[in-house]
């Protein structure tokens, strides 16, 4: 049985579709999700949330924090900023990369170049590049 | 006068026009920025509904209402005024009326006694308030034309802020809600403190209560930290979509009220053009018939019509009565000098003229002879005196010394002569 997927930014409806098994990391640790999942609602962090579609296959999607929230077959996924695999500028993605690890180098307590790195590594494994 | 007239009214056709196809270009972009708008407010609506269900659940799941964005004040002491306007003007009322509202409210809250923090988002608002001298928390630009979550983020962070620490007790949002195309209406809105959580739960309160019990991770308290101030920002980001959208409509709306009203003054003025053009026409018309008239005098026979018949006449009469008229001449008037002037007498004797008494046969070349300045037209029967304003142009078949010789002669005076 197939859940019902939705991934909602801000701006628009970024992903809609069906989905067998829903893997995402929430601040305590990665949660999978199936047809019948208890009433969940989980804070997401930065990272790749993996999605084994119905008609086979596999969805990788970059979630810059946000919420998940499951009930019955329904599985939304609210994000700030969420993007597709395919929609990802992995160059780009890399150069923010670097910029944020310089940027840690210089100020180890700069909270800013953290959460900027923690985005670009999660783009850049959604985007199926490991990080140096 | 008329033509510059003509110049003047066709100047201003030019402007109009040039100025009504800048508002017909503004026009049609608004409509197609409006169309823009409204698909990204739509766009936008299913985060701030999903928003609505998740806090709806944590209600249901008992979450804590001690949360600093939910703080309510029995008598708050400070608000925070958030208005949105636009960076550019040519919208209409659009600007115009949320800054009135909201310096409306400012008023009354300080009638109150409750201090005003101001936060300005486009540039209009801020020239507005700033030119009368309103103290000014914080002014954004450049968000409003079309806003990016990015924008919003921005804002909420600053307002939040100020909430949670205490410097405002609440915050007000002023701006115009998108109804539809043709209607947009200025709303004053409490945008924090938020409704508590049971007011949000409430709006579809049976959906909630269906709901099973939901399991938080890390904790319903957790959640609710982390999703209230995504929830302030939301709302924030469709006020801004909300204000946009509306803005491009004014905007369009005035911009066709400015093309249909050019498009009336260049009406009025074609006409306007057209008549001076029409007067003008009539004007050189009549000149130029006047002036031929007044040609017309003085060539009836010499000049214009008949030019060589008119020699011969004049050469005829001068030819034949000469013959003639000496004889009759020295009989009707012995003395030869009646009524002539001295050297007229003189003349007449030696040289009598074709009609009578005191006239005197034209000379070769046209000049004058001596003591005869009356020129006679032979063919209309006028005499013309020097004064007379055809006397240059005038062939004369006889000279007359006197008027009075003409008259006698039957000579009518020409009426070609100054009046007295």
């Amino acid at each position: 049985m197939p859940m019902q997927v939705e991934l909602v930014s801000p701006e628009r409806v970024v992903y809609e579709g069906e989905a067998e098994l829903i893997i995402a990391r929430t601040v305590t640790g990665e949660i999978g999700f199936q047809e019948g999942h208890i009433p969940f609602v989980g804070s997401l962090v930065p990272s790749v949330v993996r999605m084994a579609l119905t008609g086979g296959g596999v969805q990788h999607i970059a979630v810059h924090s946000g919420f998940i929230e499951a009930s019955g077959s329904h599985v939304t996924i609210l994000s700030d900023i969420a993007e597709l695999a395919e929609d990802i500028d992995v160059e780009r993605a890399r150069a923010a990369l670097d910029k944020a690890i310089e940027a840690r180098k210089a100020d180890d307590q700069d909270t800013a170049a953290m959460a900027a790195e923690a985005r670009a590594q999660a783009r850049l494994r959604a985007g199926g590049d490991q990080p140096a | 006068m008329p033509g510059g007239q003509e110049r003047a009214l066709r100047r201003r056709i030019t402007s109009v026009q040039s100025t009504k196809k800048i508002t017909r270009a503004m026009e049609l972009i608004a409509a197609t920025r409006v169309v823009k708008a409204m698909q990204r407010a739509n766009a936008a609506r299913p985060y701030a509904a999903k928003m609505t269900t998740v806090i709806q659940d944590l209600a249901a799941g008992g979450a804590g209402i001690d949360h600093p964005l939910l703080r309510t004040v029995e008598k708050p002491a400070a608000t925070a005024y958030v208005v949105l306007t636009s960076d550019r003007g040519l919208a209409g009322p659009y600007n115009s009326a949320v800054i009135r509202a909201t310096e409306r409210e400012v008023m009354a809250s300080q009638v109150e006694g409750k201090k005003y923090r101001l936060i300005l988002i486009g540039k209009k608002a801020n020239d507005y308030f700033k030119f009368r001298n309103y103290e000014i928390e914080a002014s954004f630009e450049g968000m409003t034309d079309s806003p990016v979550y990015e924008d919003a983020r921005k804002v909420a962070a600053l307002v939040r802020t100020m909430f949670t620490d205490g410097s405002v007790d609440e915050v007000v949002l002023t701006y115009q809600e998108f109804i539809s195309m043709g209607t947009q209406r200025v709303v004053i809105r409490r945008f924090l403190p938020l409704e508590s959580m049971q007011t949000v739960a409430e709006q579809s309160e049976a959906d909630a209560m269906a709901k099973a019990l939901y399991e938080f991770e890390p904790s319903a308290e957790g959640v609710l930290a982390s999703l209230l101030p995504r929830y302030v920002e939301s709302r924030l980001f469709s006020a801004l979509l909300d204000a946009s959208a509306s803005e491009h409509a004014n905007r369009q709306r005035a911009m066709k009220a400015a093309t249909d009203n050019a498009e009336e003054l260049i009406t009025k003025l074609s006409r306007a053009l057209n008549r001076a053009r029409q007067d003008a026409i009539t004007t050189e018309i009549m000149e130029i018939v006047s002036g031929a008239e007044a040609l017309g005098d003085g060539s009836e026979d010499g000049i214009d019509d008949e030019p060589d018949v008119a020699r011969e006449l004049v050469a005829a009469g001068v030819g034949v009565p000469a013959d003639a008229q000496p004889s009759g001449s020295a009989a009707s008037t012995p003395g030869g000098a009646a009524g002539a002037a001295p050297a007229g007498g003189a003349q007449a004797g030696s040289n009598p003229g074709p009609f009578g008494q005191g006239s005197h046969a034209p000379l070769p070349g046209d000049a004058q002879p001596k003591g005869f300045p009356i020129k006679g037209n032979a063919d209309s029967m006028l005499y013309h005196r020097p004064d007379s304003r055809s006397y240059g142009v005038t062939g004369a078949e006889v000279w007359f010394d006197t008027a009075e010789s003409a008259e006698a002669a039957g000579f009518k005076l020409a009426n070609t002569h100054p009046k007295n």
